[in-house]
């Protein structure tokens, strides 16, 4: 804070002001954005500047707004998961999870113990890849490429697992309403237990190169603070609101998903700036990796899925050499089985905070209305009152620190 | 458990609100308040600075359409959270599609300014003191709201595809 202060002061003496010539002081616009290669991804931001100092700032988000919960209002509900994974496309596994245990919560469905273990480590493997993708980028927005570089391996291998799971990378669509679609396999064990035996090195490294840097922190403390107070006025979640000191996690205050098994602790940050966050979620990877290690090691026996032939879709061989597995698969593709009437609400720990699932279903074949709590949407907002009166270079800084995704900003 | 926390609040509300408390209910985990739209800022700003009450951080909001309530037509849902003692409420209000018209929860929450927009953007709905109320994620020169169930996803004039075995 103190450098930006030196920096406002300074720029008074030197910069003119307009006055003795008759004029009135003058800022000038400057447009960053949409698609400019600091932003990461699609952001404008249309800027009131004071020479470098940024006076104002007016954000334009819905570049890449695709209508998702319209979409919804047409789609059996096993088709919707597709669609959460293009929301927070860093973490799309939680999506997943989050939307079938919304689905799971109307039905009144109750998933076996070993599916909600497979769930949490997967999650637990999303959080990882989606804060190491967030901290690495602040580490490049700060001039430090070669971490970046880095630990894009390690996303790599958690990319492998999944791909070991249910074959695909990036939009993963992983998991179904009821459990998950098949159990990890000998190859997926073992690539676990090599990235859980390879993480803490690597991120050793990576927080060496950082945390105690004297140029990253220089660049980074005191960089687009927010106090607890406003952060939670913004509706705040996730590692930005813990980075202000408010220790809310909804895998503690409404635990799901059997998390109440785990032990894991809540990092928390001071001043909610920069440094801040990136040490928040620094430490959360630790604490994902205890949890994944917990799970690894009391992972219980037992069946994959529930019992919920309505909405499981049955194995391929039965399709074809039973009856009755023929007609609930008929029904679930088709869309037909029947949902009782209700709404619910259900929230998970996202990447970026609580991502939340408001359905309503009036008992038709598709959800009556879908509404998406999405933590980057919401918090957001804020960006123009951080920013005010700090540098464009922090500005740059604090946009990648909020880790603003635009397919969850824009839905 | 979770019903003693829907008559609590609803008695609080009821002694102070009176009838502007339509209807309170349990759905799943979640207590429900119908609300007036005429004191729904009311009760929030209750709710939120009231020692007792507490609810501080609001979750989320978003716009409803029911079509086949007459004089009823749109509504929005807040959900509300107190964080220390974690409870969880939701309030609805309706009101009809020719006024459509809801106090603005900027004041309370600066985290609505663009939720609401947002619900502005999809279903037409005017929050009355909003500082900035103009589409948001939708193009500014669209003149139709998308969210309204008017609006089929698919276009109704289409002659190619023979759905009526499976009741599309």
């Amino acid at each position: 804070m103190q450098k930006t202060e030196a920096a406002k002061d300074q720029s008074k003496t030197s910069l003119p002001n307009g006055e003795g010539q008759g004029g009135v002081k003058q800022y000038s616009t400057l447009n960053l954005g949409p698609t400019h290669p600091a932003t990461h991804g699609i952001f404008q931001n249309i800027l009131k500047m004071d020479g470098e100092i940024i006076m104002d700032a007016e954000p334009t988000v819905g570049y890449i707004h695709r209508a998702f919960e319209k979409i919804a209002e047409r789609r059996p509900f096993y088709q919707i998961t597709p669609l959460t994974d293009r929301l927070n496309y860093c973490s799309s596994p939680i999506n997943n999870m989050g939307w079938h245990m919304t689905v799971e919560k109307l039905i009144g469905c109750k998933v076996p113990k070993r599916a909600e273990y497979i769930r949490v480590i997967i999650m637990e493997l999303a959080r990882i890849s989606d804060h190491l993708v967030c901290n690495s980028v602040i580490g490049v927005d700060s001039g430090a490429m070669t971490g970046f570089l880095y630990v894009f391996q390690l996303r790599e291998h958690i990319y492998e697992i999944y791909e070991e799971i249910c074959g695909a990378r990036l939009t993963t669509n992983i998991g179904r309403i009821g459990g998950m679609e098949r159990d990890f396999n000998e190859t997926a064990w073992k690539k676990l237990q090599k990235f859980v035996d390879e993480l803490p090195k690597h991120l050793e490294e990576f927080q060496k190169l950082l945390v105690r840097n004297r140029i990253f922190m220089d660049r980074t403390i005191g960089v687009g603070p927010i106090s607890a107070e406003r952060a939670l006025n913004y509706g705040f979640t996730g590692p930005n609101l813990r980075a202000a000191g408010v220790d809310y996690d909804v895998r503690v205050m409404n635990p799901y998903c059997s998390y109440e098994d785990f032990k894991f602790n809540i990092p928390v940050g001071k001043s909610g700036d920069v440094y801040d966050r990136f040490n928040v979620r620094e430490q959360e990877m630790w604490e994902s990796l205890s949890i994944i290690k917990q799970a690894m090691a009391n992972m219980p026996d037992g069946p994959f899925h529930a019992d919920v032939p309505e909405f499981y879709l049955p194995p391929k061989e039965e399709v074809y050499n039973n009856m009755e597995a023929l007609i609930y698969h008929f029904k679930i593709v088709m869309g037909e089985s029947d949902v009782p009437k209700g709404e619910v609400y259900h929230a998970v720990e996202g990447g970026n905070g609580e991502l939340g699932f408001y359905l309503i279903s009036d008992g038709g074949r598709c959800a009556y209305r879908l509404h998406f709590r999405r933590p980057s949407f919401i918090y957001y907002q804020a960006y123009p009152e951080l920013i005010k009166g700090s540098l464009l270079s922090d500005a740059i800084l604090t946009l990648s620190a909020m880790n603003v995704i635009a397919g969850e900003l824009d839905a | 458990m979770e019903n003693t926390l829907l008559n609590t609040i609803h008695e609080k509300l009821l002694t102070k609100f009176g009838e502007a408390i339509i209807s309170a209910e349990q759905s799943y985990d979640f207590p429900v308040f119908v609300i007036k739209t005429d004191s729904v800022f009311e009760v929030v700003k209750f709710l939120k600075e009231d020692p007792e009450m507490g609810f501080e951080f609001m979750t989320t909001l978003c716009g409803l359409h029911y079509p086949d309530n007459k004089g009823q037509e749109l509504g929005v849902m807040y959900q509300l959270h107190n964080l220390p003692k974690n409870l969880r409420i939701r309030l609805k209000t309706f009101f009809p599609i020719s006024d459509p018209k809801v106090q603005s929860m900027t004041p309370l929450f600066s985290s609505a300014n663009w939720q609401e927009r947002q619900e502005y953007d999809f279903y037409g709905i005017i929050f009355k003191g909003h500082p900035n109320l103009k589409r948001i994620l939708n193009m500014d020169e669209m003149n139709y709201f998308p969210m309204r169930k008017e609006y089929p996803l698919e276009d109704g004039t289409r002659t190619d595809k023979d759905d009526k075995m499976f009741g599309r």
